[in-house]
């Protein structure tokens, strides 16, 4: 079985991993790197929990080959705290109640750092379209789209 | 879900990689920006003993206008057709196209030449490429080939692609004066394949009556379905609505849609005819018209 060995940056700090050719990046970040705050949800490029961010795009990392991220930057959920505090689309989330059961949230948070970044004053139709490929099945979407426009505010 | 084992390639030139297709023949798959490729793989309705990145090959990835055509590289990501000027100012039927295609994230992964070459009759870009006069460019051994998109889809996710080639570029006509290009797509949901969808485009001719027409439907039978005997009935004739209703019509009736959990045939129909209706008034709009 043919085997890579890929180099990774992961929220900064670069890791080496022998991989499998049919590896999925989410099971190199979950089971080899021991980051599960990157959920499997559907499995099937639907749900968006699986969301990180590939060279700064959201990206579904059920649909990504660990071995084609060799050499480029990833950031997962674990990125966003910085020195024990708290990035602001996750007070953004705490604040405005923008999860119930939390399955979908690391997914959702990752989608909308990568907005953001790109577009500091969103509109409400902008940020639903941005979540689209992010499914909550609680349905909590207004508390969501709340918890995005105060971390705009605080970004801003 | 854990696709079955294969061997992956990471090819860093064309010649390199249409070497590895040669190669390993039909056990051989172009891996672009996987979006198809992988879920089919993971389900394992498909399955490939070799998998040839084109990622890592320079120089794929590209937009732009040359030569009287829009030239677009066959890795480039949709979500680059979304966010380019060009596209946004000049090519306002593609904008329609790439934002119904799948979601942003998907987006962000999926290139053009993947959605083609997949040949999906519920892939979005094909009734737009045909309504366009588009060309597909393929490398292979032998160099490069043109591909008119007429001859490009033989059926249900089979093209004109042989195993050692590689879509490498999109060319489109440059839109002429007084025309105007709208896809339309109904889903059930975001990310969903089209229920049915329309793409047209219209020329007018200085008179104000039709000189040129395009009118194609997605998921409406084993491939995109170019409506010929539509676009004929509108050459020629003043766009009132009763030219336009009449031309969906008999679009929607060349269509052979399955019945499934998007609906009856008898319903895929009519709502073909129907957004026929509208793509055909929204591209008219944008040509000018009335």
């Amino acid at each position: 079985m043919a085997t890579h060995t890929i180099e990774v940056t992961v929220n900064g700090e670069k890791h080496q991993a022998t991989v499998e050719s049919r590896l999925l990046l989410v099971h190199l970040l979950r089971e080899q790197l021991r980051l599960t705050g990157t959920h499997i949800g559907c499995d099937t490029t639907h749900c968006g929990a699986c969301t990180i961010l590939l060279d700064g795009q959201p990206v579904k990392s059920c649909t990504v080959l660990a071995v084609q991220a060799d050499g480029h930057q990833l950031t997962t959920v674990e990125g966003l705290e910085k020195d024990g505090k708290l990035h602001p689309i996750q007070e953004g989330f705490w604040e405005k109640h923008g999860l119930q059961c939390g399955f979908c949230t690391p997914g959702m948070m990752m989608t909308s750092c990568a907005l953001l970044a790109r577009n500091k004053k969103p509109t409400e139709l902008e940020i639903r379209e941005a979540i689209s490929g992010n499914l909550c099945r609680c349905t909590g979407y207004v508390n969501i789209v709340k918890a995005i426009q105060m971390a705009a505010e605080r970004l801003a | 879900m854990i696709p079955a084992a294969f061997d992956y390639h990471a090819p860093k030139s064309l010649a390199e990689a249409v070497g590895l297709l040669s190669q390993y023949g039909d056990g051989a798959k172009v891996l672009s920006g996987g979006q198809s490729l992988l879920p089919l793989l993971k389900l394992r309705l498909g399955q490939a003993a070799h998998l040839v990145d084109i990622g890592r090959i320079p120089g794929l990835e590209y937009i732009k206008e040359e030569g009287g055509m829009l030239r677009i590289g066959g890795r480039t990501r949709e979500s680059a057709l979304e966010h380019s000027d060009l596209i946004r100012s000049r090519y306002p039927i593609l904008l329609d196209t790439v934002l119904v295609i799948a979601d942003p994230l998907v987006r962000n992964m999926a290139t053009v030449g993947g959605n083609l070459a997949h040949g999906d009759p519920g892939n979005d870009h094909p009734a737009t490429m045909l309504v366009l006069g588009a060309q597909v460019v393929a490398t292979g051994p032998k160099g490069e080939r043109v591909i008119p998109v007429d001859k490009f889809f033989l059926g249900l996710f089979s093209t004109a692609l042989k195993p050692d080639e590689i879509v490498t570029e999109i060319r489109i006509p440059m839109p002429a004066a007084r025309s105007g290009g709208a896809y339309v797509k109904f889903e059930r949901k975001v990310g969903d394949y089209a229920t049915a969808a329309a793409a047209a485009s219209i020329t007018l001719a200085a008179n104000g009556t039709i000189a040129q027409a395009g009118l194609a439907l997605t998921n409406m039978g084993p491939t995109s379905v170019r409506a010929t005997a539509a676009e004929q009935q509108l050459v020629g004739k003043k766009p009132d609505a009763a030219v336009l209703e009449s031309a969906a019509r008999a679009a929607a009736q060349a269509t052979s849609p399955n019945a499934d959990r998007r609906g009856a045939t008898d319903y895929k129909k009519e709502m073909g005819r129907v957004l026929a209706v509208r793509a055909l008034k929204k591209a008219l709009a944008r040509a000018g018209g009335n």
